[in-house]
C-alpha cells in the first residue's frame, strides 16, 4: 500500500488534511484578496456579520475588516507555529541523540537539563521570557522553541538508545565510520518518522500557545493574528460576539486539522503500530 | 523508612531546582530593556533620577555581577522577593493574597478532569468498536484542540450573557456581604464556569490517556483468566482492567501540573478570578517584572510541590515500585 493510501485510510486524518490545505490556501490568498492592511479601518465599527456587504464577517471595535484579519492572522499562525517547531527540532533533536548515542555521564547531565525545562510550568516561562525580550515574531518564537523542545530531545534520546546497538551500527562501526557519520547518516534517517509525528502535534500545541501569547496582549504589535483578535475583542463580548467566536473558530479547527493530521501520519508511518491498535 | 529517604532526595533536587530557577531569573532581569533599577522600581519609563539612585544602592546595582547575584539569591532564600512598587506591597504578599483562590481553581478543575476523564475513558475503552466509544474519542479531541481562554469566553457568553445562570467574573458577588453557608455558596457559584473550563482540556487528555491505558489493560493475561472464570464483563472492565490501567493515569497527572499553571492564567484573566494567574496578567500589564519573576518562582515551586506528592502517591498505589526513581 502506497503512503498516501495507508494516510487515507484514516478518515479523520484526510479531513483533517482538507481542512489544513484549506487554512493554508487562506494565509497564502490573504495579500491577494485583502491586500490592504488589515488593520486599517474600513468601515464603521461593530458591524454585525453580513449587515453590509463586502463585510462577511463584520467589523470590529475600530472598523477593521474581521474576514481580513481573520486570513492574515492564518498566516501568522502557520508560520510561527512551524517556525517555533523547527528551533525546538533544532534544539532538541540533537541533544537527544547525543545523550542516546554516548549514554552515561553525557546523558545524564542532558537528562537533568531536559527535566529543568520539562519541570518549569510551560506557559508562564513562555509569558515571561516574552515579556523580557518584549513582543515580536522573534521572540515568541524563541519562547515557543524553548518551553517545546524537551520532549523531542526524549523522543530521539529514546529512539537512538534502542538503535544504538543494532547490526548496521555496528556494521557501520566496523567499517570504521566515526561517531558524527553513524549518529547523522545510520541512526537519524531511522528515528524520523517518529519524529514527523511528533512535530505535526508540536505545530499545533505552538499555535495554541501562540493565540495564548498574544491574548494575553503579548502578541507582536505589527502582525494581525487570531489570539489578538479575540483578546482586543475580549471587554466587548456583550455588544459584539462575532469578534471572537470566527478567531476561536479558526484556531480550533488549525489545532484540530493538524492533531488529525499528525494521528494519520502516525498510521501511515507506523503501519504494525496501527494496525495492532485496531 | 524508604519514604524519609525518598522525600529526602526530592526535596534535595527540588532545592537544586529552584536554586536554578532564582539564577534564571536573575539573568532575565539583567536581560529585560531598560534599567535595571526602574526594572526594580516597577517602571518602564523614566522616573525621578533621585530615587533610581537610590534604589540602585539598595539593591547594590552598583556592585559587581556575581555579588548582585549572591545577593538576589540570598534574598530570595530568605522568602525577600522584592517590592512591587506599581502595588505598593511587598511581592511576597502580594502572591500569597492570591494564592488561595488558585489553589482553589486549579484543584477542583483537577479533580474534576480527573473523575470526568477517567470516566469518559473507560466508557470509551468499552465501547471501543461502537459509535459511541468514537464519539467520545472525537469530542475528546475537539476539547483537546480548543484554546482555553476562548472556551471561557464562549462559556461567558453562553451562561452568563444569554442565559444568565452564573456570574461571569470575581470570586464573590461584590457588595453582597454574606457569611458563613451563604458565603460558600456565593464562592461556588463564581467558581463553576473557572473551574469547569479549566477542566475541560485536562479532562480531554485524561479520556485519552485512560482509553488507550485500558485498552493495553485489557490484553493481559490476567483479564483472559477473569473472562475464563466467568466473570461479567462490567466485573472485569472495573475491577481488573480500570484498576491496573490508572496507574500511568497518576503519572500523567504530575507531568500536567505545570499545565495546569498555565491554564490557571488564561482562566483567571478571563473570569477575573482573583488568583496568582490573573495577579500574573496585571503584572504583565503594567510591566511589573519584579512581581512576574516572583510569580514565575512561586508557579515552579507549586509544581513542583505537587509532583513530589503524585510521586509519593503512585509509590502508595503500587508497591512494586520501592526505592527506585
Amino acid at each position: 500500500m502506497s503512503f498516501f493510501a495507508r494516510f487515507a485510510q484514516n478518515r479523520g486524518a484526510l479531513i483533517g488534511l482538507i481542512i489544513l490545505i484549506a487554512i493554508i490556501a487562506m494565509a497564502i490568498l490573504a495579500p491577494f484578496l485583502f491586500p490592504e492592511s488589515p488593520w486599517r479601518m474600513v468601515q464603521r465599527p461593530f458591524l454585525a456579520p453580513f449587515e453590509v456587504d463586502g463585510f462577511a464577517l463584520g467589523t470590529d471595535t475600530m472598523g477593521r475588516n474581521v474576514a481580513a484579519g481573520l486570513m492574515h492572522g492564518a498566516w501568522v499562525s502557520l508560520l510561527i507555529g512551524l517556525v517555533s517547531t523547527s528551533v525546538a527540532l533544532i534544539i532538541g533533536v540533537p541533544l537527544g541523540a547525543i545523550a542516546g548515542y554516548y549514554g552515561g555521564l553525557v546523558d545524564d547531565a542532558l537528562m537533568r537539563f531536559t527535566e529543568f525545562f520539562q519541570t518549569i510550568p510551560n506557559f508562564a516561562l513562555a509569558i515571561v521570557l516574552v515579556a523580557i525580550m518584549q513582543p515580536s515574531v522573534t521572540s515568541i518564537v524563541l519562547a515557543i522553541a524553548i518551553v517545546s523542545w524537551p520532549p523531542v530531545a526524549r523522543l530521539v534520546r529514546a529512539e537512538f538508545m534502542s538503535l544504538r546497538n543494532r547490526e548496521y551500527v555496528e556494521a557501520a562501526r566496523l567499517v570504521g565510520q566515526g561517531n558524527a557519520t553513524i549518529i547523522l547518516k545510520q541512526i537519524l534517517p531511522n528515528t524520523l518518522s517518529p519524529i514527523i509525528v511528533l512535530a505535526s502535534l508540536m505545530v499545533a500545541t505552538a499555535i495554541l500557545l501562540e493565540s495564548a501569547l498574544s491574548f494575553l496582549g503579548l502578541g507582536d504589535p505589527n502582525v494581525m493574528s487570531w489570539g489578538y483578535m479575540i483578546g482586543a475583542a475580549r471587554t466587548v463580548i456583550r455588544q459584539a460576539w462575532w469578534l471572537s467566536f470566527f478567531p476561536g473558530m479558526a484556531i480550533l479547527l488549525t489545532v484540530l486539522a493538524l492533531n488529525l493530521v499528525g494521528e494519520g501520519l502516525d498510521d501511515a508511518l507506523n503501519p504494525k503500530l496501527a494496525r495492532e491498535r485496531q | 523508612m524508604v519514604y524519609a529517604r525518598l522525600i529526602a532526595m526530592r526535596l534535595f533536587k527540588a532545592v537544586i531546582v529552584l536554586f536554578m530557577i532564582i539564577v534564571f531569573n536573575f539573568f532575565l532581569i539583567q536581560m529585560a530593556p531598560g534599567d535595571p533599577a526602574a526594572i526594580l522600581a516597577g517602571e518602564a519609563g523614566a522616573t525621578d533620577q533621585e530615587f533610581l539612585r537610590q534604589l540602585r544602592e539598595q539593591f547594590g546595582l552598583d556592585q559587581p555581577l556575581y555579588v548582585q547575584l549572591w545577593r538576589y539569591v540570598s534574598g530570595i532564600a530568605t522568602l525577600d522577593f522584592g517590592y512591587s512598587y506599581r502595588q505598593q506591597m511587598p511581592v511576597l504578599d502580594l502572591i500569597l493574597a492570591r494564592l488561595p483562590a488558585t489553589l482553589l481553581l486549579t484543584g477542583t478543575a483537577f479533580v474534576l478532569s480527573l473523575a470526568l476523564g477517567i470516566f469518559a475513558g473507560s466508557m470509551a475503552a468499552a465501547r471501543v468498536k461502537k459509535v459511541s466509544g468514537s464519539l467520545i474519542m472525537a469530542l475528546a479531541l475537539v476539547f483537546y484542540a480548543t484554546p482555553l481562554f476562548w472556551v471561557a469566553l464562549m462559556a461567558v457568553l453562553l451562561f452568563s450573557v444569554y442565559l444568565d445562570w452564573l456570574p461571569a467574573y470575581g470570586m464573590f458577588t461584590v457588595g453582597a456581604h454574606y457569611t458563613g453557608w451563604a458565603h460558600v455558596l456565593d464562592v461556588l457559584n463564581h467558581l463553576i464556569l473557572p473551574a469547569s473550563t479549566l477542566a475541560l482540556f485536562f479532562m480531554a487528555i485524561y479520556t485519552r490517556m485512560t482509553r488507550a491505558s485500558m485498552l493495553e489493560a485489557s490484553q493481559q493475561d490476567y483479564v483472559k483468566t477473569a473472562r475464563a472464570k466467568g466473570l461479567k464483563d462490567r466485573v472485569i472492565q472495573r475491577r481488573h482492567i480500570l484498576r491496573n490501567a490508572l496507574l500511568p493515569i497518576i503519572t500523567l497527572a504530575g507531568l500536567q501540573a505545570g499545565q495546569m499553571v498555565g491554564g490557571a492564567i488564561l482562566t483567571e484573566t478571563v473570569f477575573a478570578w482573583p488568583g496568582i494567574g490573573r495577579l500574573m496578567y496585571e503584572a504583565l500589564m503594567q510591566r511589573d517584572y519584579n512581581l512576574l519573576l516572583g510569580i514565575f518562582f512561586f508557579s515552579a515551586a507549586l509544581v513542583i510541590v505537587f509532583n513530589i506528592f503524585t510521586d509519593l502517591v503512585y509509590r502508595l498505589a503500587d508497591p512494586r515500585i520501592k526505592g527506585a526513581s
